[in-house]
């Protein structure tokens, strides 16, 4: 036995490192036919340790004081010694982040990932969604500029809008103050660095210990453990690693180089990742003339803006807003298909999530634009679409002409 | 393990005591931490009445001061502006003030104590953006020919009058603030403080 495979053995008498090597990477078989839309699970991987990395080396010149921050971060972009690429890496690395989960989940509905016996890894993901939107609007605050403060303050009016006079202590309670001030960039600090990070570490172990559990679906939504050989491994399966992990690093370059493109060339890329307006130091008695939100929120800003207010209160908008990111949740019940991929679906579901996609493309456009007019009608338009395709999944998915689905996985 | 012998009544009940008496302590120790986040003895004691003087603010002008960090808008209107104040009426989602956003003592379209000067907090009702200012009269103003001057809250797009009434149909629900105030002399008022003598 070589020195390294005694060392190996003393290790794993005492603690499961071989064991876990081989559970979730080399003995871990997945379905054969992975495709293109199968980067993005590894890929958001990557970005979130990338945030980290990168937002542990901001912290050690941030101020989270009202009086500082601003300047701190242009001192990190100016004085300190390769500042502006490690705060560019942050910034680009959220609105990345946004991207790669936004496909990560578009392939969910696609292949119907979420599915029987797959829906604690949607609700998983569903969950880690959440907390990254939360993780992106408070660090949004950190740099505070105006549209740091102006996004805050009216995010934060969200919840004064909940009704019974609950509402205004809420808010206040939230923001520490009777306005958004120090006390609540403080605390958005305390909670983007610290609270919100573990929640989604622990999040993404969960999702992934599930996903490990059950196997992962593949663009045919075939189940590969019905079929396997005298070793009990499914015939369409192969290890992970190093098949997958190969592969995953051709993502990784293509991933990187229009990341870099981005990064290097347009870290704003146009006021789509950094807004203009956030080069202007909080000023809380002026609030810009053109308010968004960053453009990964802006189709549910779109809903919100779209419901007019019912019985003297804006309410239901934010409820319209909540519900927009609740429906989602439900996915994996609201689909009565017999088959997972919509390769194997009919032409009603192809249909009904490529207007989806649509709508939600619409509303995000929607959301970047000022409020009133023609695009208030076409936000209320698009709203509706985009509940429809929730409301109505039952009816369509279940009347829904389906093909037979494989024994084995496909080639193609 | 065998179970004979045990009281298996005493364990549950034991059991359940616990789990209860855990439980309110747990809950207790969250109490402290829940209130840690409200506004600090600090924050709550920064409220304190501002005073501004308006001697130089000229008619169809406004000003803001900031009063427990909120903007709050001081208008000059002129005898054109309280004559359209009316003449809105219809298009108002509240034109009389009828919802509590005021002090009792400021009533009706002027919604002021003294009609030339408009005091308000610069906040939408809606989701708290600070309105933008829109003097002009008319297309110029971009609001369609029939606008009198107000504000325009870039957010959500809800509208106001010069007395910081609401338009009907827009996502702010009401009129905006009128925080209490009262004049020390003809020209300075302390924004914060109640007028004496109010009903």
């Amino acid at each position: 036995m070589s020195k390294m495979q005694s060392l190996m053995g003393w290790v794993d008498a005492r603690f499961p490192a071989t064991k876990m090597w081989k559970e979730h990477l080399s003995e871990y078989y997945a379905p054969k036919n992975f495709n293109f839309w199968y980067f993005f699970g590894s890929l958001a991987l990557l970005v979130l340790v990338l945030q980290i990395v990168t937002g542990i080396f901001l912290t050690m010149n941030y101020k989270p004081d009202a009086e500082m921050a601003f300047a701190s971060v242009e001192y990190i972009m100016r004085d300190v010694e390769w500042g502006w690429l490690i705060r560019y890496l942050h910034s680009t690395g959220a609105s990345a982040f946004f991207i790669v989960v936004y496909l990560h989940m578009f392939r969910g509905l696609m292949y119907g990932s979420y599915k029987k016996p797959r829906e604690l890894i949607w609700i998983f993901g569903m969950l880690i969604y959440v907390a990254l939107m939360a993780e992106a609007f408070m660090g949004y605050l950190l740099p505070w500029g105006q549209m740091s403060y102006w996004g805050a303050q009216v995010i934060i009016s969200l919840f004064g809008t909940i009704p019974f006079g609950l509402g205004e202590p809420i808010s206040e309670w939230i923001r520490g103050d009777f306005v958004v001030a120090d006390a609540t960039l403080n605390r958005f600090f305390a909670f983007h660095v610290i609270a919100v990070p573990l929640i989604l570490l622990m999040l993404v172990v969960a999702h992934i210990i599930a996903l490990h559990e059950v196997g992962s679906n593949n663009p045919d939504g075939v189940d590969i453990k019905k079929n396997k050989d005298a070793n009990g491994i499914p015939k369409d399966g192969i290890p992970f690693h190093p098949y997958y992990t190969v592969k995953d690093i051709v993502g990784v370059i293509v991933f990187l180089i229009l990341f870099s493109m981005v990064l290097f060339f347009v870290p704003d890329l146009w006021g789509w990742f950094l807004e203009k307006d956030n080069f202007v130091p909080a000023d809380p008695l002026k609030t810009p003339e053109h308010i968004v939100p960053l453009w990964y929120f802006t189709p549910f800003y779109a809903i919100l803006r779209a419901v007019p207010p019912i019985l003297n209160s804006q309410f239901p908008g934010v409820a319209a807003m909540g519900l927009a990111i609740v429906v989602l949740f439900l996915v994996p019940w609201l689909d009565r298909s017999p088959v997972r991929s919509i390769r194997y679906r009919g032409g009603l579901y192809k249909i009904a999530l490529a207007v989806f996609v649509v709508s939600f493309l619409v509303l995000g456009w929607l959301g970047t634009q000022p409020a009133g007019g023609i695009y208030l009608t076409l936000s209320q338009i698009f709203s509706i679409v985009y509940f429809a395709f929730f409301i109505l999944m039952p009816w369509y998915t279940s009347i829904d002409k389906t093909k037979p689905v494989p024994e084995r996985v496909t080639d193609k | 393990m065998s179970k004979e012998g045990v009281d298996l009544g005493k364990r549950r009940f034991l059991t359940a005591t616990t789990a209860v008496v855990g439980g309110a302590g747990v809950a207790a120790a969250i109490i402290p931490f829940v209130t840690y986040m409200t506004p600090s003895a600090k924050a709550r004691a920064a409220g304190a009445p501002v005073e501004v003087d308006i001697s130089k603010l000229e008619p169809g002008k406004k000003m803001t001061v900031e009063w427990r960090k909120k903007p709050v808008w001081i208008v000059r209107r002129t005898d054109q502006n309280m004559t359209d104040l009316v003449a809105l009426n219809d298009k108002m989602a509240d034109p009389q003030s009828t919802v509590p956003q005021q002090p009792a003592y400021v009533k009706g379209e002027a919604r002021s104590i003294k009609p030339e000067f408009m005091v308000m907090v610069g906040l939408c009702t809606h989701l708290g953006c600070s309105p933008t200012f829109k003097p002009e009269m008319g297309a110029a103003s971009g609001h369609g020919a029939d606008w009198k001057g107000g504000f325009y809250c870039p957010c959500h797009g809800s509208t106001f009058d010069l007395s910081g009434r609401v338009y009907a149909g827009v996502p702010a629900p009401t009129n905006l603030i009128v925080p209490p105030h009262k004049y020390l002399t003809d020209t300075t008022i302390l924004i914060g403080i109640d007028q004496e003598g109010a009903a």
